[in-house]
């Protein structure tokens, strides 16, 4: 259980970032907390030839919160993100899922990029990028571009990024509408432990109660957060009653897929992730009417 | 293959030696440092068994390779001890709940409760739980673990006024 030789560089800008990754052709890992990739490595499911640490690059770390988003530059450490009182007065659902991410001595070293980037399915932030169809700012010697969160996971643990790139943010839109409110649901083997199924729903409301907005997404027993836009069809213009959302609900097992491994089969993992999308569902509704914190 | 030299302080002292690359943190403490209080478990961060405070925060020391905590600042199991070299409050407290039994997760529980009550002097039990969450113990069944908690939060408390 030790990883493998490699060369270790310490990179002290993004520019130096870019240019380790272009001349090493795809061999080079990037490292910033390790918590996925150190793993992999111990286990030699993963043998960089190089490893380019990030740690010491300042422009890759802090917050920035606008009216419309939440700006997250990627080496952010998740406790950071998750201890901010502006980041759970602007986006509470973030901080919601970031509480079940890992453990606090994992947090205290994982970051909200590395998550994101490892793609791993039971992943909560990459839920939420999901949920919000944030957007991942990536960075090479070819220069920069946007990928918006419904193209930017390809697999579980895949991402579409190029190996000669760098996510340097993630960029979480803020729903302006008043009468919004949010869900977040997860079921674990031990509480912060991988979700063997998760989902989140987010909606606002006209003054009338109808649903105006809704996004509803599901992880865990998904290979990469999944929207299940078909439910969300069904709700838009409806009061959200628990009938309309029982009924919009049926279709959802048949829409899954879900990996069985030794701690749940997909059956369990279907009937799971349908029952969170309910509660998530209800939460956001209880929210939004304003009876819910 | 790269090898590196790694300086960084240790409990209040100072220490440079090399290391390869590939060395976890923990590795560096045991076998180069000779620093054996802090244990290794699984080896990929599921037990909690070699958490030390690093930069003043609870991490896990097989997660992070040695020549990243080059310049940066540890305190290990051994570094909590009192100054005149006896329990502190919190050890003691182990010690009197019988908070162990095979102590292997020890180090691991230690670091994690230790930084719970520097940060929250007074735990609610579901709070201590959710501290000790990332360790794991396969002997107490985790209660006495959190009755030393409670003994030790008090005796710390009790010691103030």
């Amino acid at each position: 259980m030790k990883a493998a030789e490699f060369d270790y560089v310490k990179a002290k800008s993004l520019d130096e970032i870019c240019l380790f990754l272009s001349q090493q052709a795809g061999e080079a890992r990037i490292i910033a907390g390790g918590q996925t990739l150190v793993p992999l490595m111990a286990m030699r499911m993963a043998r960089p030839n190089t490893l380019i640490d990030i740690n010491d690059v300042e422009e890759l770390k802090g917050i920035e919160i606008t009216k419309k988003s939440v700006i997250i530059k990627a080496c952010t450490r998740q406790s950071e993100v998750l201890e901010s009182v502006d980041v759970r007065r602007s986006l509470p659902i973030l901080s919601d899922a970031l509480s079940h991410v890992g453990h606090t001595q994992t947090r205290n070293r994982g970051t909200v990029g590395g998550s994101l980037v490892n793609a791993d399915p039971s992943a909560e932030i990459s839920l939420i990028a999901r949920l919000l169809d944030a957007e991942m700012t990536v960075h090479s010697v070819r220069g920069e571009r946007v990928i918006k969160a419904a193209n930017f996971f390809s697999s579980a643990m895949i991402t579409n990024l190029d190996a000669d790139e760098c996510l340097t943010q993630v960029c979480f839109p803020i729903w302006s509408s008043v009468r919004t409110g949010f869900g977040f649901h997860e079921t674990s083997i031990r509480a912060s432990d991988y979700a063997l199924a998760s989902a989140a729903a987010q909606l606002s409301l006209d003054s009338s109660g109808q649903c105006r907005s809704i996004s509803i997404v599901i992880g865990g027993a998904t290979e990469i957060p999944t929207r299940i836009s078909e439910t969300e069809e069904q709700l838009m213009g409806s009061d959200l009653s628990d009938t309309e959302i029982k009924t919009a609900m049926e279709k959802i097992p048949e829409m899954l897929e879900p990996q069985a491994d030794v701690h749940a089969d997909a059956d369990y993992r279907r009937r799971v992730a349908c029952v969170l999308v309910g509660r998530a569902l209800k939460d956001a509704r209880e929210r939004a009417k304003g009876s819910l914190v | 293959m790269s090898c590196h030299k790694v300086s960084l302080t240790v409990n209040g002292a100072k220490y440079a030696e090399n290391a390869e690359a590939r060395m976890t943190l923990v590795d560096f403490l045991r076998d180069v440092l000779d620093l054996t209080g802090t244990h290794v478990g699984c080896e990929h961060g599921v037990c909690g068994a070699c958490s030390v405070i690093f930069d003043g925060k609870p991490i896990r020391s097989c997660l992070i390779y040695a020549v990243m905590a080059d310049g940066h600042d540890v305190i290990t199991v051994e570094g909590l001890e009192e100054d005149d070299g006896s329990l502190s409050p919190l050890q003691d407290a182990f010690w009197e709940n019988h908070a162990m039994q095979c102590g292997y997760c020890t180090p691991g529980m230690l670091i994690a409760t230790h930084q719970l009550l520097q940060e929250n002097p007074s735990p609610s039990e579901s709070e201590i739980r959710d501290a000790i969450g990332g360790n794991l113990c396969r002997c107490t069944g985790y209660q006495q673990i959190v009755e030393a908690v409670q003994m030790a939060a008090k005796k710390i408390k009790d010691n103030c006024v």
